[in-house]
């Protein structure tokens, strides 16, 4: 199955394919370089430096100032170093084939690049929030001194300078991985079957499989655990592919209201 | 209930950003299901020739009108840029289609009003009741899907409850309000309105519940939205007896009734809104659920 092609779907007639992000999580070393690049290359201000006790994470979350983020995992396991073993992954936002923030944006200020990925207008945005509650995976968010919502870009700036993205560049161990997306799918589907010949049976792909409920995404992960164990959600859907049916109950209601009111004037008159 | 133990999560910290929402939002859906249901009684009564609850419904479905405008303004994050939401007319999108909804329901019912004070162009300003009344039941519900439409489980799951609990809670609170305006004689058919808005309110919330299942609707019963849902029940459930059954002949259980009613509406829009938070909040609803259905479909 090939993958689906958001760019020409959003009215992009001649376009590069889509790029993308393969975080393989197995070779991270949990060194943050990624956010760091990030930050230096966005200018993205400083949300908060505070100590969390979340293991080697000071950083949460992501969030309208934190594109990439780095979550430590610490799981007593028989036979690892110090009985631990100790799981490192770089999340990022995802750039979903169909994705919900862009989709309820009422404003148009979040639209899908020639690369397909899913970028935030800032001279458009409002500040209405709809995205926020919107994302299944929690990424987008609104700045509150500055009253709009802010996400990764996959540095927009330098794709269109044939560059790669700042946390892809800075990565010292090829944990995270740029290129076209149908590329990097293959690549990451023969390092899971190694990782697997290897004995490593947790070792599985997220975001990969176009048929998931957000078609696939265009930054996706190689995990040795179940994704909730790194903060992601097992299932994610973009809600709106149930929008018709949503619509379809909303007319009903709102044929009984009108049904309603009218046998209201219709009964008794006094 | 699912033990929480079967949950593995990243350290509890939440999955789904909670919504940038304040009090404003839930306050909109009060007053815009105000609105609504108050032109309908309008367009009604102007039909049957009840001049005087026309004009009365009208005029808390223009008030109302525009204290959700204003509410609207001040909950974007760029108030400066609320022309924006007039850019594009978006199917995707249930804020643009309702802020379209919203734009047609005001001219309407702005135009409405202008030609019965002014006492010009009668026919025209009929038909601007009814097409006011017409677009009214949209605006009623459109804030239920755009709840609905979100990745929070509290409201998505609800996503077929959500639209009849608006609805009815728009002719209760519309109906609670003119009984508390209008002359118990001239009332009768906002009486009407107001007993069987709460009723089917009632019903529909006790159906949601249901939908949601123990595990989710914990996020109702439980915290704020618990002690919310719970005084909305009660106020809903006195104003309207008192209403209907005591306001036909007495004026003061008229006003306490149908003003009960109406606050039951808009303490119900909090509980919703404080039932999406708590969902929002805790990871074990986001990945219990998924889980699930990741079981069952494999």
């Amino acid at each position: 199955m090939s993958a689906a092609d958001p760019a020409a779907i959003a009215g992009w007639e001649a376009h590069p394919p889509r790029m993308g992000f393969f975080t393989d999580t197995s070779v991270c070393i949990g060194c943050k370089a990624c956010e760091v690049a990030c930050k230096e290359w966005n200018n993205v201000p400083e949300d908060g430096l505070a100590w969390l006790g979340l293991s080697y994470d000071n950083t949460g979350s992501l969030g309208a100032s934190t594109w990439r983020h780095v979550a430590f995992i610490e799981q007593p396991q028989a036979g690892q170093d110090h009985g631990i073993r100790w799981l490192m992954s770089s999340d990022v936002c995802k750039h979903c084939t169909s994705a919900a923030c862009l989709e309820v944006c009422p404003t148009g200020s979040l639209i899908r690049t020639e690369f397909g990925t899913v970028v935030v207008q800032q001279d458009i945005c409002n500040g209405c929030g709809y995205c926020v509650s919107a994302c299944p995976f929690g990424v987008i968010d609104r700045r509150e001194e500055d009253g709009r919502v802010w996400k990764c870009t996959l540095c927009y700036d330098r794709l269109k300078d044939d560059l790669t993205p700042a946390c892809a560049k800075a990565c010292p161990t090829e944990s995270i991985q740029f290129g076209p997306l149908l590329e990097l799918r293959t690549r990451a589907e023969q390092r899971v079957d190694s990782l697997q010949a290897q004995g490593e049976t947790g070792a599985r792909l997220y975001g990969a499989d176009p048929s998931d409920g957000v078609g696939g995404t265009g930054a996706f992960f190689l995990l040795l655990d179940d994704p909730e164990v790194y903060g992601l959600p097992p299932k994610p859907a973009s809600t709106t592919r149930d929008l018709p049916s949503m619509w379809k109950s909303a007319a009903m209601a709102a044929l009984s209201l009108t049904a309603g009111v009218a046998a209201a004037f219709l009964g008794r008159r006094r | 209930m699912v033990p929480d133990a079967e949950v593995r999560t990243y350290y509890d910290r939440p999955i789904l950003k909670q919504p940038v929402w304040t009090w404003l939002v839930p306050a909109y859906f009060f007053t815009g299901g105000l609105a609504a249901g108050s032109a309908m009684l309008a367009a009604g009564a102007r039909l049957t020739g009840n001049r005087r609850l026309a004009r009365q419904s009208r005029l808390v479905a223009l008030g109302a009108l525009g204290a959700s405008t204003a509410l609207l303004i001040k909950d974007l994050g760029r108030p400066g840029r609320f022309y924006n939401m007039f850019r594009v007319l978006k199917p995707t999108s249930p804020m643009s289609i309702g802020s379209w909804a919203l734009g047609a329901f005001g001219s309407a019912a702005a135009a409405g009003m202008a030609s019965d004070v002014l006492d010009v162009l009668p026919g025209l300003g009929a038909l601007a009741d009814m097409a006011a009344g017409g677009i009214a039941p949209a605006v009623a519900t459109y804030t239920a899907v755009l709840l609905a439409d979100t990745a929070v489980p509290a409201w998505h799951e609800a996503r077929h409850e959500l639209p009849f609990v608006f609805a009815a809670s728009a002719a209760a609170s519309a109906g609670g309000v003119a009984v508390a305006l209008t002359p118990p004689s001239e009332a009768g058919p906002a009486r009407r309105v107001l007993g069987a808005g709460a009723l089917a309110e009632l019903a529909a919330v006790e159906a949601l519940h249901r939908r949601l299942g123990p595990e989710l609707a914990a996020t109702y019963e439980q915290g704020l939205a618990g002690t919310l849902g719970t005084w909305s029940k009660a106020l809903t459930a006195v104003g309207a007896v008192t209403a209907v059954a005591g306001g036909r002949r007495f004026r003061p259980l008229a006003v306490a009734g149908g003003l009960a009613t109406a606050a039951g509406g808009a303490v119900l829009r909090f509980a919703i809104f404080e039932a999406g938070k708590a969902a929002a909040r805790d990871p074990k609803y986001v990945v219990g659920p998924q889980r699930r259905e990741a079981g069952v479909g494999g």
